[in-house]
């Protein structure tokens, strides 16, 4: 008999065999991630994993007889008051005695759709699939995040613990080679010697002696190792290299901005920075709202409370642009931008607006999407649909070639398929 | 990771000595509990097992043997990434639990039992697997004629490779579509009867000649006063010569196409060749679930309980055996919420202990219906010789006694279409003992439950179209979508259109056509 302790084995050993089958499922699996992305609470997107597709991508038939067609047997355990030649009355829903095993209930029913559950990864890679950040090799990617420590040769001071043994004997060698210390066989053979010398009174005892005493003090004057020997192991810092991104959300706080608005910018925010962070190690988010004046502020107040005011849209731009120049050098850091708004703005403002974008913001920044969020039942149809003021200037700069991404949202179903469009991959996607 | 403690037999139990106190375990108890079950199933049961090889895995190693049927090590395939992401969900929401044991029909014989098991829990577990289930596999006349024990793991290794090789020159793709053809043909992947050798010349020349002496020997003068037969059996030769080229009519379907079909190439037909063994070698389990469990679960109830009279297990350790022991072999009836056709361990097990009554302790019944075996007293060389040499469907044929008929209330219900009510055929009382047992053998008979499908000809000289049929048994047709679909990826295989009709024997009727013509996927 053996005993075999396979709990060590690695795991995972199906895992092949799930690969195969989400590359089956692939396409209703994609289709039910964006869909769930859809319906969702867009912020616990990707934690719950559960997506159900339809049976029958993933049917495996077999010849089975039809359940409840023709002639059916059954024996049952457990009889009570029947003899034979008992009539019983068919149970509802066709053939097959009170739920017989044989009978093969739910024949009909393996149209059922298949649950399965999948890992925030694989969620998330079918989620963002074919998504591509723009221009991500427009600059440099790093700057210094955190140091590491790399080997960087010799130094002569240092903790014991760096101590380089090998180097350090060696300059112990070559100095005591350099400056002739005695060799400690030299001094045993001089000693063997003198004892030779003593035991047949040899005239030449005091010569040998005296040599002894010298080579002894010699030994004493240069010492086997010297503190000018000891070489440490250095170690320097350096500067790893980590990409890091930072995100603007740009948006338009005043009254005219409903709940519904702010709920569709809310969901594009965080499609953005779950997109951001699966590229990016780190990502900082800025928040700036504005009326007519603007001010950088935390998440809470960002989505949750509520201005009165003009609108002033520069307002924000300049904002965004001294805490450029005050905080992420567009050397250093890859910037993206979004900006929500219904729109309104300023007519003066549009020439204002227009000039920091082109001059400033849009030269820093690696996209800048603007978002327009409409009401939720959208243009009437048989209306002609409004442009507003804001979307007639950003409309002039996009069509002056400036890289500026822009479209319109009126429902929340339309933000994942709006997202796509701005991060699809290059040669799929038809502009910006 | 193999950590075989191979020492030397020190630890030979003794009788009135503690196996184990407590629930945990560790190697050194596994063998002790080992040891001494064999000392019980050797010499008190006489049965005969493979060596043990018991393998501790994890609950999620258990899943993934329960993905890929049991198996230590197989193919990969989509399927078995479906079955594990169901049996995973329903685990971890706590719907299902997992079985104690997976055991393997090899050489050594392999059991898996699970790390979270009580010591008492192992000790069921390698009597019920490692000896029950173990004499079952080596001694019964299904697996020794079907499946060979030694070479599985080998082969299956082999097909594991084959078919990484496979998918590596030919593409996933390629292969995941004669997966798929292949596993909805699996069922019609069996030979249900050992084939026939092909006859060679000497012995086909003892054979006409023992023929013909035979013909002497009976030889009458009067026979040749008798009318010549007219033509009648004569049938056309052109189909005649087909059949036997085509050795047609064949069940077999996957190893009809293997050899026949023009269009697969090598690689297709191997993999095919892969399935239908795989399939060849469950085959046999199918046939035996109610003798193969009654047989393990009666080996482990006998150990339990010599075990617990020698002293070897204490009060505690019993009765959680016999918690999970009852739990194991409950029926509900038929009218509980809880029902789900006959339980394979309790109806094998009350057979079993049945069967020991019978041998042991007759009445007068029993005297009548098993004169055979009634009162001969040697209960485990009777159940040995059933083990041996029945199926389920035999098994309970011969051995259904009166009084477990009664004690089970068993009653038989038919449903016919025709009429408007279910009726009664019978009950456990004398009229019905033998129509019940009867009917009874036939639902556990795999020929009988399976439909009945077979290859019957092709249109050599047309399109090539191959024709099937499929014996509507009371006229209980196929199910019209799986069987559309199953028969497209017949007609995928076999490269050319394939039809197939739902036959009435009785009638010779045409209930339903399905056809389906060959989609350009594998050529």
């Amino acid at each position: 008999m053996h005993i075999v302790d396979r709990r060590l084995n690695p795991g995972g050993k199906s895992l092949p065999n799930r690969q195969r089958f989400l590359r089956r499922v692939k396409d209703v699996a994609q289709r039910a991630v964006r869909e769930s992305a859809r319906e969702k609470d867009i912020k616990n997107l990707g934690k719950d994993g559960r997506i159900t597709v339809p049976g029958d991508g993933v049917r495996e038939p077999r010849f089975s007889r039809q359940p409840g067609s023709g002639h059916q047997d059954y024996i049952l355990p457990g009889n009570k008051t029947y003899v034979e030649g008992d009539r019983i009355e068919r149970p509802p829903g066709g053939g097959g005695g009170s739920g017989s095993g044989e009978g093969g209930e739910g024949g009909e029913n393996s149209e059922d759709a298949f649950h399965f559950v999948l890992t925030r990864e694989e969620f998330l890679d079918l989620f963002l699939e074919d998504l591509e950040l723009p221009d991500l090799a427009k600059r440099r990617l790093a700057i210094v995040e955190t140091e590491g420590l790399r080997r960087a040769g010799y130094t002569v001071s240092g903790s014991p613990a760096n101590l380089a043994l090998s180097r350090t004997l060696r300059n112990s060698m070559s100095r005591r080679i350099a400056l002739k210390r005695p060799k400690l066989e030299e001094v045993s053979a001089l000693e063997a010697e003198i004892a030779e010398a003593e035991a047949a009174n040899d005239p030449r005892l005091p010569d040998l002696q005296l040599k002894l005493l010298g080579l002894r003090e010699r030994s004493k004057r240069i010492p086997y190792v010297d503190p000018i020997d000891l070489r440490f192991r250095r170690f320097e810092p350096y500067p790893k290299p980590i990409a890091q991104a930072v995100m603007f959300c740009l948006m338009d706080v005043s009254g005219s901005m409903t709940e519904h608005m702010k709920d569709l910018a809310k969901r594009f925010y965080i499609l953005l920075h779950i997109f951001l962070t699966r590229r990016y190690k780190h990502v900082e988010i800025v928040f700036i709202r504005h009326t007519d004046k603007a001010t950088e502020v935390d998440e809470e107040t960002f989505f949750g409370s509520r201005e009165t005011g003009g609108t002033l849209v520069s307002s924000a731009l300049v904002e965004m642009k001294r805490i450029v120049t005050e905080r992420y050098s567009p050397d250093d850091w890859n910037i993206y931008a979004a900006q929500a708004s219904d729109g309104d703005n300023v007519s003066s403002d549009g020439p204002t607006s227009t000039e920091l974008l082109r001059a400033h913001i849009l030269p820093a920044c690696q996209h800048f999407a603007y978002l327009e969020v409409g009401d939720e039942n959208g243009p009437r149809a048989g209306f002609v649909e409004h442009r507003t003021t804001l979307w007639r200037t950003y409309e002039a700069l996009a069509k002056a070639g400036e890289p500026l991404a822009m479209r319109k949202v009126n429902h929340r179903r339309d933000i994942y398929p709006v997202f796509r469009e701005l991060f699809g991959r290059k040669d799929a996607r038809a502009e910006a | 990771m193999v950590a075989s403690l191979s020492r030397t037999k020190s630890t030979a139990p003794k009788p009135g000595e503690l196996l184990f106190t407590g629930n945990d375990w560790d190697f050194e108890t596994i063998r002790r509990i080992h040891d001494a079950c064999e000392a019980v199933a050797g010499p008190e049961l006489g049965l005969s097992w493979y060596p043990n090889q018991i393998e501790i895995i994890t609950a999620e190693q258990m899943l993934d043997a329960y993905a890929s049927i049991g198996m230590p090590l197989f193919y990969k395939h989509w399927s078995f990434g479906k079955h594990f992401a169901q049996h995973e969900a329903s685990y971890r929401r706590g719907l299902m639990g997992l079985a104690y044991e997976i055991v393997i029909n090899s050489d050594p014989c392999i059991s898996y039992v699970m790390e979270e098991n009580t010591a008492t829990m192992q000790t069921l577990v390698i009597a019920h697997a490692a000896f029950g289930h173990n004499h079952f596999f080596k001694n019964n006349y299904l697996f020794k004629q079907w499946t060979d024990a030694e070479g599985i793991l080998d082969y299956l290794d082999f097909a594991k490779s084959y078919i990484a090789r496979c998918e590596e020159r030919y593409g996933h793709q390629a292969v995941e579509h004669v997966l798929d053809a292949a596993h909805a043909l699996m069922s019609q992947g069996v030979h249900r009867y050992p084939r026939k050798k092909r006859p060679d010349l000497a012995s086909e020349q003892r054979r006409e000649r023992e023929r013909e002496e035979h013909g002497e020997q009976i030889y009458n003068d009067l026979w040749r006063t008798l009318p010549a037969k007219t033509g009648a059996a004569k049938g056309d030769p052109a189909l005649e010569r087909r059949k036997a080229l085509l050795e047609l009519p064949q069940e077999n379907i996957l190893y009809f196409l293997e050899k026949v079909a023009p269009r697969l190439r090598p690689w297709q037909r191997e993999i095919l060749r892969i399935v239908r063994l795989v399939a060849q070698y469950f085959y046999p389990q199918r046939q035996t679930k109610v003798m193969n469990e009654g047989c393990a679960t009666y080996c482990h109830y006998r150990i339990m309980n010599a075990l617990s009279q020698k002293g070897q297990l204490s009060e505690a350790a019993y009765l959680e055996f016999l918690t999970s022991h009852t739990n194991v072999i409950r029926q509900p009836t038929f009218d509980d919420r809880s029902f789900g056709g006959h339980n394979p361990y309790a109806l094998g097990f009350a057979m079993m202990q049945d069967i020991a009554r019978i041998v042991e302790q007759p009445s007068q019944e029993d005297r009548e219906w098993f004169p055979d075996i009634a009162g001969t007293g040697d209960a485990m060389g009777v159940l040995r010789d059933c083990w041996e040499n029945y199926r389920d469907e035999s098994f309970i044929a011969q051995f259904l006694s009166p009084k477990l008929m009664r004690d089970m209330r068993l009653f038989h219900v038919v449903d016919d279409p025709d009429e408007p009510e279910m009726r009664v055929e019978a009950i456990h009382d004398e009229r019905g003992y033998r129509k019940m047992r009867r009917s009874f053998a036939r639902q556990y008979d795999v020929a009988w439950l399976d439909p009945d499908i077979e290859v019957v000809d092709v249109d050599l000289e047309g399109d090539r179209k191959l024709i099937l049929h499929h014996k509507a048994l009371n006229r209980i047709t196929l199910q019209r979508e799986d069987a559309r679909r199953v028969l497209q990826h017949l007609a995928d295989l076999w490269g050319y259109d394939a039809v197939l009709k739902e036959v009435d024997p009785a009638s010779g009727a045409v209930l339903v056509e399905h056809s389906a013509s060959a989609r350009p996927i594998f050529f």
